[in-house]
């Protein structure tokens, strides 16, 4: 897979990240919990489609419509980060993923340091073969949701208004 | 278009600027600048530009066998494909899936509003929302669209406001952004909550995976998806590109194109039918029976695929960088820049292809042909030869003669069917030029004389308001003609005085060839003219062509001989530079090409190769500012320009805006008088700042030079007269 690790990658996404305003952590599998558990609550998650992280124990599976509606907080895997754009790439595996990536007021993204690739042209190496192959959906998200039809730029349009991204070691 | 509806056209455009100019303007110029801005950061904006054209190029040569490709795919995804011929056949489809009390909440698309599907389906009783808030907002207004990508941009927040106040009498104020955007925010998520049908478009289909992409910032595209369990999504077939990979650049680049950011805030890849889960009464729920129903729309797309001009337009990512560049569309906005579905330059291809002539004649002649969005745009489309060429169309096919037999001698064109008389006398005003300089300054008289004003604005749509172009009596090349070159020159030139500079702005002429002979060139003055860039701008391709066949027999044996071909006039040059390619064959047009040159970058030239600038007149540390014409800056000629004049001492600001709003006849003409006003109002501010007032202007177009006249109050030399001695 065509990842860089390293400090350089996470001082380059994180300084894209902050640009949009959008914050973000750099944690370990074991402190994990305790960084998604200081989100605002309530908080809902769903399961990682990943091997070696899982999404924490103390965070509420998305199983209610409501709850996900009213969530403050939604926890889900991104599957790619995409350093040049301060992207994340958020895929619709397992199917809650989306609806709680999108209704809640704050959307956490959880990214592994391996999976964060340096450009676009990385990335959609990435996701030719994955859609080609097993279909879904792949959302390049990139900062908050946002609109400028009302006359200025306002944040938190039909989706979060905020996004934190926490990257794991 | 008579007389009376020239008056009226006019009048409209004043309504339209005077209600909708300023929000229009504001925005339109913001997404501009950031276009600028934020191609600047990409280090390989022009291979990506390439690299998205060579996909298109290929997409749309291999259309029929992607449109099979898609569909296999789709199907064997498990969702359904219905090729629409038409807008009724794919009204008549998209209906038979909407039972008639349903909701249908839609994400923006433009190709719905070109099928007016939302209409359609209203009348078979559906109810049908828009979740793009720009988009919801016309809806509520019962408004068109006015802007590819930000449709709405023709509407202040304060009248936004109002809209909201009549409409839905709030019980809060809503008048901050935040507020009117919370407000529409809850009123659509109701309209989620009791969505049945989602309805999309997509900006890109790929034909390997059966993904769909869609560019959105808010949201509402994803929220269209995940709260419905039928997705039913509407695209021209000219969305479709062979693989996923082949996105990559358009992701890069749309954003940036159209509203100046490096990217949208998601962009969607979706493989339908999507399994994203849906809401069900208490939990959430798998969704693995969606229904996904692809529409792909022919609409007259195959057609235009077959047309050798208008094919270009299926190149086209909508991305609106073409009309947030126009300085036209800046003043005036896609109510009147647009047909009935399309907005800006690109328009004109897309109502032609889509749905006639009849509604690009109304705008097309709003795009002056000044090139400036031939380079911002994602996938190099020639927005003005298209443009030139719907244009020619109607020509062809007006049927107004009634004045036919009093231009027949003045006009001398290759047009054939009755188009304008406005058009035939600005598209033929080299022969006006000719007489109005042997009969000068007799007939400088007449032009200026009060009734024969008036007769020309009543026949001819020439605004009063503007002055007459002054003919002298000694052509440049009679001038030229009794001068000695130097004795022994380092280079030959043959200068080729385009119509104004031998009939009018002889002084123009004059400065070159001193300066050129100061240099120690040796400059013959070229029998022709007319390079047929006045025809080509009233879409008189013919009479175009003919001037330019003309134009090769004269120049092509200086050439052989050795001359370089020098210009003054920019929009002269670009002919040979440019549209000959479109008019002369290959060979001829490679040469004219090769070997032609604007006066200053010439000059620059020789400088470079060690002429002695101290031939030349020195700045001194004159203050100067000065205006590049525009298809001197698409043609990237304007540096040249700035150069010289730097390294011979002048002190230099310079404009920045896209076009002087005069562009040829454009200015001239009645009906749209106002709007070159308004365009050049802006060139007006820039050169009244602190920084730039007093300073001598200069210009190097003949039409930057009338307007700057006019605008500044002041004479407005090109800058060649400042530097030869
Ligand atoms: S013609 Fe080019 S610039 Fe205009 S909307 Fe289409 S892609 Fe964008």
């Amino acid at each position: 897979m065509a990842t860089t690790a390293g400090d350089a990658t996470v001082n380059q996404f994180t300084a894209a990240l902050e640009e949009l305003d959008v914050g973000w952590t750099l944690t370990t599998t074991d402190e994990l919990p305790g960084e998604l558990e200081r989100f605002p609550e309530p908080i809902v998650g769903v399961p990682f489609p990943f091997e070696d992280v899982s999404l924490p124990e103390s965070i509420p599976r998305a199983e209610r419509s409501d709850g996900v509606k009213a969530a403050s907080t939604g926890v889900t895997a991104a599957t790619l980060g995409i350093v040049e754009y301060g992207s994340v790439v958020v895929e619709s595996k397992p199917p809650e993923t989306e609806p709680v990536s999108l209704y809640a007021d704050t959307h956490v993204a959880v990214v592994r340091l391996e999976d964060i690739v340096d450009s676009m042209s990385d990335a959609f190496a990435e996701l030719g073969p994955r859609l080609r192959e097993t279909g879904g959906n792949a959302i390049i998200a990139t900062g908050p949701s946002a609109t400028a039809d009302m006359g200025a730029l306002v944040r938190g349009v039909h989706g979060p208004s905020d996004v934190h991204v926490v990257i794991v070691k | 278009m008579s007389r009376k509806s020239k008056r009226a056209k006019a009048a409209q455009i004043r309504e339209t600027m005077a209600a909708e100019g300023a929000s229009v303007r504001e925005n339109t110029r913001g997404f501009n600048q950031g276009r600028y801005d934020t191609v600047a950061d990409l280090e390989n904006y022009e291979e990506l530009k390439d690299e998205a054209r060579r996909i298109k190029e290929d997409a749309i040569e291999r259309l029929p066998e992607l449109i099979d490709q898609l569909t296999e795919t789709i199907e064997a995804n498990g969702g359904t494909v219905y090729l629409a011929e038409d807008e009724a056949d794919a009204n008549e489809y998209i209906a038979s899936l909407v039972e008639s009390d349903e909701t249908v909440v839609k994400s923006k698309s433009m190709t719905t509003e070109e099928i007016e599907v939302n209409e359609h389906l209203e009348a078979e009783g559906a109810n049908v929302v828009e979740t793009d808030l720009g988009e919801w907002v016309l809806q509520v207004a019962d408004e068109a669209p006015s802007h590819l990508v930000a449709p709405a941009i023709h509407k202040s927040r304060e009248s936004i406001a109002e809209l909201f106040r009549e409409q839905f009498d709030p019980d809060r104020p809503l008048d901050t952004p935040e507020d009117l955007t919370a407000f529409a925010s809850e009123y659509l998520a109701d309209a989620f909550e009791n969505a049945d049908v989602g309805m999309t478009g997509a900006n890109f289909l790929t034909a390997d995976s059966g993904s769909m992409m869609l560019v959105t910032s808010e949201g509402n595209a994803r929220k269209t998806v995940t709260a419905t369990d039928r997705h039913v999504a509407v695209a021209g077939v000219e969305k479709i590109v062979p693989s996923v990979e082949d996105l990559q650049p358009f992701v890069e680049l749309i954003g940036r194109s159209g509203t100046g950011q490096d990217i949208t805030a998601y962009i969607s890849l979706l493989t339908p039918p999507v399994e994203t889960a849906t809401f069900g009464e208490d939990e959430l729920e798998g969704s693995d029976d969606r229904d996904f129903h692809l529409v792909l729309i022919d609409n007259g797309r195959m057609a235009m695929r077959e047309d050798e001009q208008l094919r270009e337009t299926l190149y086209c990512i909508r991305c609106s960088a073409c009309a947030n560049t126009c300085a036209n569309f800046q003043q005036v906005g896609g109510h009147e820049f647009g047909g009935e579905t399309y907005t800006g330059g690109i328009a004109g291809g897309w109502e032609t292809g889509v749905h006639g002539l009849d509604s690009s004649e109304e705008f097309v002649d709003l795009c002056t042909g000044c090139s400036r969005c031939v380079e911002a745009c994602p996938v190099g489309i020639d927005i003005p030869w298209i443009n030139t060429v719907v244009r020619d169309r109607i020509n062809r096919g007006a049927e107004d003669h009634s004045y036919d037999f009093l231009v027949d001698g003045l006009t001398p064109d290759a047009e054939e069917g009755g188009m304008s008389l406005q058009k035939r006398f600005f598209g033929n005003f080299v022969t006006v030029a000719k007489l109005g300089s042997l009969f000068a300054p007799v007939s400088n008289r007449l032009a200026s004389f009060g009734p024969n004003r008036w007769i020309a604005e009543r026949l001819l749509g020439v605004d009063q308001r503007r002055d007459m172009p002054q003919f002298s009596r000694e052509t440049l090349k009679k001038w030229a003609s009794e001068r000695d070159g130097p004795a022994d020159p380092d280079r030959e030139v043959v200068f080729m005085a385009d119509t104004y500079t031998n009939y009018m702005h002889v002084e123009r002429g004059k400065a070159a060839i001193r300066a050129l002979e100061a240099l120690n060139v040796d400059v013959e003055v070229a029998d022709v003219t007319e390079s047929g860039r006045a025809a080509l701008s009233q879409g008189m391709v013919a009479t175009a062509t003919r001037h330019g066949e003309r134009v090769a027999d004269e120049l092509l044996p200086h050439v052989e001989d050795g001359r370089d071909v020098v210009i003054v006039e920019p929009s002269d040059l670009a002919m040979l530079r440019d549209d000959y390619g479109r008019l002369l064959d290959a060979e001829t047009y490679e040469q004219l090409s090769e070997n032609s040159y604007e006066i200053l970058e010439y000059v620059y030239g020789l400088l470079e190769n060690g002429a002695d600038a101290d031939a030349l007149r020195d700045g001194n540390g004159t203050e100067i500012a000065y205006h590049g014409h525009c298809q001197q800056r698409t043609l990237g000629l304007a540096a040249h320009t700035e150069a010289v004049l730097e390294e011979l001492g002048y002190d230099l600001v310079t404009s920045d805006v896209e076009c002087c709003g005069m562009a040829g006849s454009f200015g001239f003409k009645q009906q749209y008088y106002d709007v070159s006003m308004a365009v050049g109002e802006e060139l007006r501010e820039q050169f009244s700042t602190p920084e730039a007032e007093g300073r001598t202007i200069v210009a190097s177009g003949t039409s930057c030079h009338d307007q700057l006249t006019d605008l500044m109050k002041q004479d407005v030399p090109h800058p060649i007269e400042l530097v030869a001695p």
